[in-house]
């Protein structure tokens, strides 16, 4: 199977690896996939007080092109609003990288990880709200 | 590799050995002639061209025998062990059918085992599949249970493709002899790599595979043993040739091909298991100096030397390969096909789902190196460590969770 270039760089050169602290209410966690299907992605956001992605942060367990889409969305999410990181289809990610058909489950799983790290963070937002209230 | 299956670092280095070998190139040099200058019909009876062929053929023959401890007659040639499994298991069974109709098998045999015996379950067939216990061997208190008077054929294979192991053979052959049944093996991974010998294993066929032993790929064998005489139904028809059991000219440069690298085998086997055990041994040293929390799936002991199927707990295996694609290796991780399931081989074994996904069959051969081997090392213990660093998984163990305590979304 031919990976494209920019999949391959993803995978070689993976952009922000590494973990931010779940319990920081401006982080959101988002932790999809499972073990025995052979992919998990977890996938971290910093928002500022605006509600603007500051920083991301992912780690996957997966083949390359998991490991390059959840790089790939951790770009693109920087600088989006919550509700813009939200709206990343996978067919985006699926095309950028231009994954074969068997990988699109891939994208897919990128995709949920942005919507699941949304959730959490608007999840611990309501709570926090409620709790000033 | 090179043309002598020499690494030259242009190509992937290869340690692929149980999917196929590369033809050994004495093999190459006996073959030539058969595909020009002496291109007769083994079949023709009535000039020089065909005797030439034929005599080329029978030596061919010979050779393979001797290997196994077989006379000649009772080697019959075939398109390879796929095609011999064929044969056995429904030339077999369709000839004793109307007496017994029971066939015990394994589950982790080759698959075109497996899909045979599926097939004869729709002829009318019963078919009993052993489990594995957790080191790949199958229990022969469990085999004995499973044997009825309706048993016509018990098929093990001698050596498993994906993790090395070796059944217990002797004692199955044994123990078939002993209640009158046929015993069929798959030796396609264990003629040439370990001593077989069918009288002393009461084997009474026995499947052989041309490109696993440095011969040819497109030629195997059946044996089928003469005395107490199998009979079997042809599955394919014609001139008659391989005694009624299988028609169809035959290919003399595969047939020779083969026959040298039975020869080959028959002189080099003792020396070359021992190298190799030496080099596998390195690489499974190598491995656990350098990584934590790697699994070796599959027995050590009752395991062909060439063999090694390691977990590498936390990164995926298709991942894994991706990252050392200068090794050319393969995965118990089937993330590439339809399904998302793992090796079935491993799974068989108990080993959970997420370990299978790790897994990596590393096959060391008759042109691995030792420098071969300390560059693999090498390159798997860093892309593990790298790949690890990137891992939620790994992450988790370290923070002590459990990965089994999270309720995951299956997809």
């Amino acid at each position: 199977m031919a990976y494209s270039d920019k999949l391959l760089d993803h995978y070689e050169n993976p952009r922000n690896v590494g973990a931010m602290d779940k319990d920081d209410n401006n982080v959101g966690t988002g932790l999809v996939g499972a073990p025995a299907c052979g992919d998990v992605m977890k996938l971290q956001i910093m928002v500022s007080e605006d509600g603007i992605i500051e920083d991301a942060k992912f780690k996957t367990f997966g083949c390359g092109s998991a490991i390059a889409s959840s790089s790939l969305v951790t770009e693109w999410v920087k600088g989006k609003t919550v509700d813009e990181a939200a709206m990343i289809k996978n067919t985006e990610i699926a095309q950028e990288l231009a994954l074969p058909p068997v990988k699109i489950h891939c994208s897919v799983l990128a995709e949920d990880a942005i919507k699941a790290a949304v959730s959490d963070y608007k999840a611990k937002k309501a709570e926090k709200t409620e709790a000033a209230e | 590799m090179t043309e002598q299956g020499r690494w030259n670092k242009d190509s992937p280095l290869y340690l692929d050995y149980q999917a196929t070998t590369p033809t050994d190139p004495r093999v190459v040099e006996k073959m030539l002639p058969y595909f020009s200058v002496k291109f007769g019909n083994p079949h023709s009876r009535s000039h020089h061209y065909g005797w030439e062929a034929e005599e080329a053929v029978e030596e061919a023959r010979a050779q393979i025998a001797a290997l196994i401890g077989a006379t000649p007659k009772e080697i019959i040639f075939t398109s390879g062990a796929t095609e011999s499994n064929n044969l056995a298991l429904k030339g077999v069974g369709r000839f004793y059918k109307d007496k017994k109709n029971h066939i015990i098998t394994c589950v982790t045999e080759h698959k075109c085992v497996l899909d045979t015996c599926r097939h004869l379950e729709q002829e009318g067939f019963d078919i009993t599949y052993l489990p594995v216990q957790e080191n790949g061997l199958i229990d022969l208190a469990v085999l004995k249970a499973a044997i009825t008077d309706k048993t016509v054929i018990v098929s093990i294979m001698a050596v498993n493709n994906e993790i090395g192991v070796i059944q217990p053979i002797a004692e199955i052959g044994a123990m078939c002899r002993e209640k009158g049944i046929f015993f069929h093996t798959d030796g396609a991974q264990a003629v040439g790599k370990i001593p077989i010998d069918v009288d002393a294993m009461n084997i009474d066929l026995m499947s052989i595979s041309g490109h696993k032993m440095y011969g040819p790929m497109g030629i195997g064998v059946l044996y089928v043993r003469r005395r107490p005489r199998v009979r079997l139904v042809a599955m394919i028809n014609g001139g008659g040739q391989e005694r009624g059991m299988r028609s169809g000219t035959l290919p003399t440069p595969l047939c020779v091909g083969l026959g040298e690298a039975a020869a080959i085998a028959a002189k080099e086997m003792g020396a070359e298991a021992e190298r190799l055990k030496m080099l596998r041994d390195r690489f499974y040293a190598g491995i656990n100096e350098r990584l934590s929390e790697t699994y070796l799936n599959g027995d050590l002991e009752h395991r062909i030397p060439g063999n090694l199927n390691i977990s590498f707990a936390y990164v995926e295996g298709e991942g894994l390969m991706m990252g050392i694609n200068e090794l050319a290796v393969s995965s118990g991780s089937a993330c590439t096909s339809a399904s998302l399931e793992p090796s079935y081989v491993l799974r068989a074994l108990g080993v959970e789902e997420e370990l299978a996904h790790t897994s990596l069959r590393i096959g060391l051969g008759r042109f691995t190196t030792e420098e071969e081997v300390d560059y693999a090392v090498d390159k798997i213990a860093r892309e593990v460590t790298r790949l690890r660093l990137m891992s939620p998984l790994w992450e988790m163990a370290q923070e002590g969770i459990d990965i089994k305590s999270i309720e995951w979304a299956e997809h």
